[in-house]
């Protein structure tokens, strides 16, 4: 049983693993995804790949929003630039995946650092609203710029190739997200750890005390953008080479307010928070699709409710949160760890 | 020159209506420091409950409109209360959230009441189109505007002159110094709330009378930022003189640039000029610059 918090050493105490028992059930953890897609059925192997993708874009937001303290509802449009950059790079140069990967991560960091460059000056309501305009800009970019996007037709790509194996179906592709997830889930964690991150923290918290001990605000407001953007980068390149398709639709303003709700929802600053938020978020829609679909044979019209009755239960779960949980699904879990962690000796 | 001109006077009047609405952002914005993400659907209910009273009951405008601003202010006074409210002293990003998911559940509800087709109003100002000169300007829109600055003067008169105004002033210039005088802070809270969903909803209903109603009517508050920007969040005079300039903008870069894009350009044209802007003045053109201590 695992007792008190005390720790002698600084290593101890930024050790992403406290003991054993975490050790184990992040064993455990991993396990259990390399036999999921063994057993489940394409359904949740198709959901499986969506909620992975959305993680990484997620935790890439989280770094921004959550832990650097920068508003943006630009993030959408920032998984867009990567996904039409990987359409490009594959349907124009046949560029093989694993190079349009890191490619299109660097062209939505470029922009995320053209975007985030000024936020040096702006703050708060003034960036939110610059990021805002970045966001309809570049939609407005993605179906007018016809000759490159292929304005809203979009452009369709060829399935991607790894090492000779041709990912082609959910099955093979939920390995190359969980893989991708595992890695951008690890690097975000252990950011946190160096001198960056905790910059980061610093700024959050109160940007003019952080520039008085020495941390550069221009630099690592613009890193926070960087690595953000480079995330999203990733996350919008895996969802055009799962969808095999990529129009201007899928980026649209409402998602990057869903990435912002995503984070709330499952915990600003907290890396778990992300995936739970990522997760949740992907999860509820379908959970009332499915609910609908059932009522359909009782009130026939149900399912001209499904969209009006997703906003509404959207917006519901960003304002109950903000207002009961603020702390997010991450802070819940943690209640519940702390509950079992003396049970049943529990005071 | 005719079309210059042609273009730069129905974007003062589409200009007029858009003050209408900033006034609406900007009321909200000095009482409470809070950024109304939901200033859009505030109009779009409204412009909604203006129809179903004039459709469905029949009621003539006179009747209407002031039902319609009792509904608004209820509405307004409703979202404060139960949820602004509790988000008192919370960082800038939960606020700015909340709004939006209350603009979510506003358009859900709406989509769900009223369904997402199209609707026009009943005709409510003579259709004769008004001609200057040269110069035609749509019957709708010009009374549209004409109404708009009428409400837009009244909501000027009271905060100028009636204790109620004065109140709320005082509360936006310092709450303590407010509090200490008498004033209730959290009822001035409200108030403006209320003000600020009276005037969005009447310029829904303006809005909708040009170009009909449908649940996406919200989506013109996006625009209410570059106005604010351009005049300042706490000047209401700044959004009366910034929402001309985005009216004019607008329509001079519909007018010219549309034809070259394929459109589209109308509504990014105010955003292009927004960002501009910031990169040379962080804090708008009129607004305040906040001077922090730690």
């Amino acid at each position: 049983m695992y007792i008190g918090d005390f720790k002698e050493t600084y290593a101890s105490d930024q050790a992403v693993f406290v003991n054993t028992t975490s050790r184990f059930w992040l064993g455990v953890l991993f396990v259990l995804l390399a036999v999921f897609p063994f057993v489940v059925g394409d359904y949740l192997l198709f959901m499986a790949n969506l909620i992975g993708i959305t993680i990484i874009g997620a935790v890439g937001l989280n770094i921004l929003t959550g832990c650097a303290g920068q508003i943006s509802l630009g993030h959408a449009a920032f998984i867009g630039v990567g996904g039409y950059t990987a359409a490009i790079l594959s349907s124009r140069f046949n560029m093989p995946f694993l190079l349009c990967l890191p490619l299109s991560g660097c062209m939505s960091a470029a922009f995320g650092i053209i975007v985030g460059g000024p936020s040096l000056r702006l703050k708060g309501m003034y960036l939110c609203i610059a990021t805002l305009s970045a966001q309809l800009i570049l939609e407005f970019v993605f179906v007018h710029w016809e000759s490159m996007t292929g304005g809203i037709r979009g452009i369709n790509i060829s399935p991607p190739q790894i090492f000779g194996v041709v990912l082609d179906n959910d099955f093979k592709f939920y390995f190359l997200t969980v893989t991708l997830v595992i890695i951008c889930v690890t690097a975000a964690r252990n950011l946190f750890r160096t001198r960056v991150g905790r910059a980061f923290i610093a700024i959050r918290d109160r940007d003019i005390s952080a520039e008085l001990m020495g941390i550069s605000l221009l630099r690592y407001k613009t890193y926070a953008f960087a690595v953000s953007s480079f995330m999203a980068g990733l996350s919008g390149c895996l969802w055009v080479n799962f969808l095999k398709t990529v129009t201007p639709e899928h980026f649209p303003l409402l998602e990057s307010v869903r990435y912002l709700a995503m984070i709330i929802v499952g915990g600003m600053g907290s890396i778990l928070g992300s995936i739970f938020g990522a997760v949740f978020m992907t999860v509820v829609p379908e959970g009332i699709k499915s609910i609908l679909g059932l009522l359909v044979s009782v009130f026939p019209n149900a399912m001209s409710f499904l969209f009006p009755l997703q906003q509404v239960i959207f917006g519901l779960l960003i304002v109950i949160f903000l207002v009961f949980e603020p702390h997010g699904l991450a802070e819940i879990w943690r209640r519940i760890k702390n509950y079992f962690h003396l049970w049943p000796f529990d005071h | 020159m005719d079309i210059f001109l042609q273009l730069i006077s129905s974007g003062f009047l589409v200009g007029g209506i858009y003050a209408l609405i900033a006034l609406g952002f900007v009321l909200i914005y000095k009482a409470t420091n809070i950024i109304n993400f939901a200033t859009g659907e505030f109009m779009m209910i409204g412009a909604y409950i203006f129809y179903s009273l004039m459709v469905y009951l029949e009621l003539s405008p006179f009747v209407g409109f002031p039902l319609v601003i009792v509904c608004a202010a209820l509405l307004g006074a409703l979202v404060e209360r139960l949820i602004l409210r509790h988000m008192l002293g919370q960082p800038n990003i939960s606020i700015i959230m909340v709004t939006i998911g209350l603009s979510s559940i506003l358009l859900g509800l709406a989509e769900m009441i009223w369904g997402s087709s199209f609707r026009s109003f009943p005709p409510l100002f003579p259709r004769k189109p008004i001609i200057l000169g040269e110069i035609v300007l749509r019957s709708n829109l010009f009374y549209g505007f004409v109404m708009a600055m009428v409400v837009v003067a009244v909501f000027l008169i009271v905060f100028k002159y009636a204790k109620v105004g004065v109140a709320m002033r005082a509360t936006a210039n310092d709450q303590v110094a407010a509090f200490s005088m008498g004033i209730n802070v959290k009822t001035m809270f409200t108030i403006s709330w209320a003000f600020g969903a009276i005037a969005a909803s009447l310029g829904g209903i303006i809005i909708g009378n040009i170009g009909g109603v449908q649940p996406t009517l919200g989506h013109i508050g996006l625009k209410i930022f570059p106005i604010v920007i351009l005049g300042g969040l706490d000047s209401i005079i700044g959004a009366v003189i910034g929402g001309f300039i985005v009216g004019i903008v607008e329509n001079l870069a519909g007018g010219y640039l549309d034809p070259y894009f394929y459109g589209g350009v109308k509504d990014l044209a105010p955003f292009i000029v927004l960002l501009f802007i910031l990169f040379i003045k962080p804090y708008g053109l009129f607004g305040t610059k906040e001077i922090e201590r730690l």
